[in-house]
């Protein structure tokens, strides 16, 4: 494999087995990101993301297929691709509550035998980047949740790792701590031709905001694997509107069948329901309107506006990306 | 900047983990209370007994090293050998896969900072208990009293990463073994009384866990009057056993660790939590 690629997959699979049964992870994944790349995978949770990650990290074994990271294979030389590697997970609650913030960050760094001078150093400018000085002597019990996610942050770029996995590292954090850390990514990445960053979330305006090339994966397979500005010219001939209405029942069985509706999905919001549709045309519209009207439904807003990711996700998978979201395509998984 | 050696990664990973293992002793001292005057009363308990059955002093002896050697082996138990299952859950584990380093120096840090911490509290229950009980001991030969202990502490910890290796794969399921071991091994290993009592077959069997012989070996060092009607072995012949368990069960660690973390990579249970 070449080493311009910094990660590169061939028919990956995972398969979990119980005793009762067995679920499909992944399912013959192909995928190669270039040196250099931020690249985004997408989905929503159970997808299959994190277990792409895990393979990748040699934290998991593929159950068919190759995979390879800086150009070595993961099951076959875990321990070589380690070298090259460093990961952050969204949610992480490593390290020790009775250590301080560098006291914590110090010991993982010992791990990658990086000298005592270089980690103090690293820790410091680190630190400052991500505005935790002041709580460099804290112990990490006593950080919040974003503070916590910013000293993981730090540890997982402190090892100046050549490829780097992001598993959602924005988790739960709040607006600001997560416009912080997505700047960073950004900057680090920028900065550095020779560094490669692996992003999974199911966020989609970081992934749009973020990756120069995003693959949208559903139920263990990629489904798509572009820019996110092409990803979005695939819908160029179709329109997407979002209707506010009074809460409506049953949304599903009321569109599904309409004619030019060629996705839909939707979602409670503050006691409202919203739906997204992509239809053929605008004449596909009216029918939409009538149908709110015969159903007693009050249209609240109505907006047309340009795709975005998340109508990518619609039109691929005939869903929404929201957990829980039951949204329903025009027919099962193929546009009208 | 040119990437460190092997032996640099190995040797700062027994340094960076053992480390929160000494400073976190010294800032939560709720140890002196947990881990020194608790481990005494059940001490006194068998002092009492002794004394009442008018038994000869130096078991008041015998009682008090085995009441500090209890608690090494506690905490090769619950802090080395479960440790794995702790560190899965708060997303640790993960992180020390990822790195270039090795989980037997991951271990060995955790044992380093173990012994460390463990020998505070021993050192603790040897002189409070010689000063209350007021025991004398009378040092045959301090080298060998010295290799001894070190020797059981090497075999002891090397037993606790083999135990280690379990945890890796079967997480909670394999804290039952450490359930099963702990009430059995006190009585097994002599932590009260010299295991020559419990007849030489049934010695030989718990010999297999360090901390018998090397309690024998210590008590012979330290008490060799009463010790020459109770001794098992000769200490020479177990400081030679406790170098063969040393060395066999470290060897056995690394390799089960490896074996182990490929199995538990192969059935995802490297990072499942709460299993």
């Amino acid at each position: 494999m070449s080493t311009e690629l910094a990660v590169k997959t061939e028919q990956l699979s995972r398969v979990y087995k119980t005793k009762k049964r067995e679920t499909i992870a992944l399912d013959r994944v192909d995928l190669e990101i270039p040196t250099g790349e931020l690249f985004g995978l997408l989905g929503p949770n159970g997808a299959g993301k994190t277990t792409l990650i895990k393979i990748l990290t040699t934290l998991l074994a593929p159950s068919g297929g190759r995979a390879w990271v800086a150009g070595i294979d993961v099951a076959q030389n875990p321990w070589e691709v380690r070298r090259h590697i460093s990961m952050v997970s969204g949610g992480e609650s490593s390290g020790y509550g009775l250590l301080t913030v560098e006291e914590n960050l110090w010991m993982f760094t010992q791990f990658y035998g990086i000298d005592g001078k270089t980690a103090k150093t690293r820790i410091r400018e680190m630190l400052e980047i991500v505005g935790l000085t002041d709580r460099a002597k804290t112990k990490i019990y006593h950080l919040s949740t974003g503070m916590r996610q910013k000293m993981n942050f730090v540890r997982g770029f402190l090892t100046n790792p050549q490829i780097l996995f992001l598993d959602e590292p924005t988790l739960g954090l709040d607006v600001q701590t997560s416009h912080t850390l997505r700047a960073f990514i950004k900057d680090w990445v920028g900065k550095r031709l020779d560094k490669t960053v692996l992003l999974t979330t199911h966020y989609m305006h970081e992934a749009e905001e973020l990756c120069n090339r995003v693959a949208i994966i559903h139920d263990g397979r990629i489904l798509a694997c572009d820019t996110p500005g092409n990803l979005k010219t695939r819908l160029q001939r179709e329109v997407v509107f979002r209707l506010q209405v009074t809460a409506i029942a049953n949304p599903e069985r009321l569109f599904q069948d309409l004619r030019g509706v060629q996705r839909f999905s939707h979602a409670e919001v503050n006691g409202h329901t919203e739906l997204n549709f992509i239809l053929e045309d605008e004449n596909a519209l009216p029918p939409i309107l009538t149908t709110i009207q015969q159903c007693h439904g009050e249209l609240i807003s109505l907006e047309k506006r340009a795709p975005t990711l998340e109508d990518v996700f619609i039109s691929l998978v005939g869903r929404g990306f929201g957990e829980g979201d039951v949204s329903a395509g025009a027919t099962e998984g193929e546009p009208q | 900047m040119s990437s460190p050696s092997r032996w640099e990664v190995f040797w700062r990973t027994v340094i960076g983990r053992a480390y929160p293992r000494i400073i976190g002793m010294q800032r939560e001292r709720s140890w002196v209370f947990f881990d020194t005057l608790l481990p005494l009363l059940q001490v006194s308990a068998f002092v009492f007994i002794y004394r009442a059955i008018q038994a000869p002093p130096e078991f008041t002896g015998f009682v008090v090293l085995g009441g500090a050697m209890t608690a090494y082996w506690l905490n090769v138990l619950w802090s080395m050998a479960t440790q794995f299952y702790w560190e899965k859950e708060t997303g640790n584990l993960e992180l020390y896969i990822i790195a270039p380093t090795s989980l037997m120096a991951i271990l060995l840090g955790m044992a380093i900072g173990g012994i460390v911490g463990t020998t505070v509290r021993a050192a603790a229950v040897i002189a409070i208990g010689l000063l209350i009980f007021h025991v004398e001991v009378s040092i045959v030969s301090l080298p060998q009293l010295l290799g001894v202990f070190l020797l059981t502490l090497v075999a002891l910890y090397g037993l606790g990463m083999l135990f280690s290796s379990l945890f890796l794969r079967y997480g909670r399921q394999a804290s039952h073994l450490s359930n099963l071991l702990q009430e059995p091994i006190f009585l097994v290993s002599g932590f009260y009384f010299p295991v020559r009592a419990l007849g030489f077959v049934a010695a030989l069997g718990a010999s297999v866990i360090p901390v018998t012989l090397g309690l024998d070996a210590m008590r012979q060092l330290l008490f060799p009057t009463m010790m020459a009607q109770f001794r098992f072995l000769d200490v020479r012949i177990e400081l030679g056993a406790l170098v063969v368990l040393s060395v066999v069960f470290l060897w056995s660690a690394k390799r089960a660790l490896g074996h182990m973390e490929d199995l538990a990579r192969r059935d995802g249970r490297l990072t499942i939590r709460g299993q």
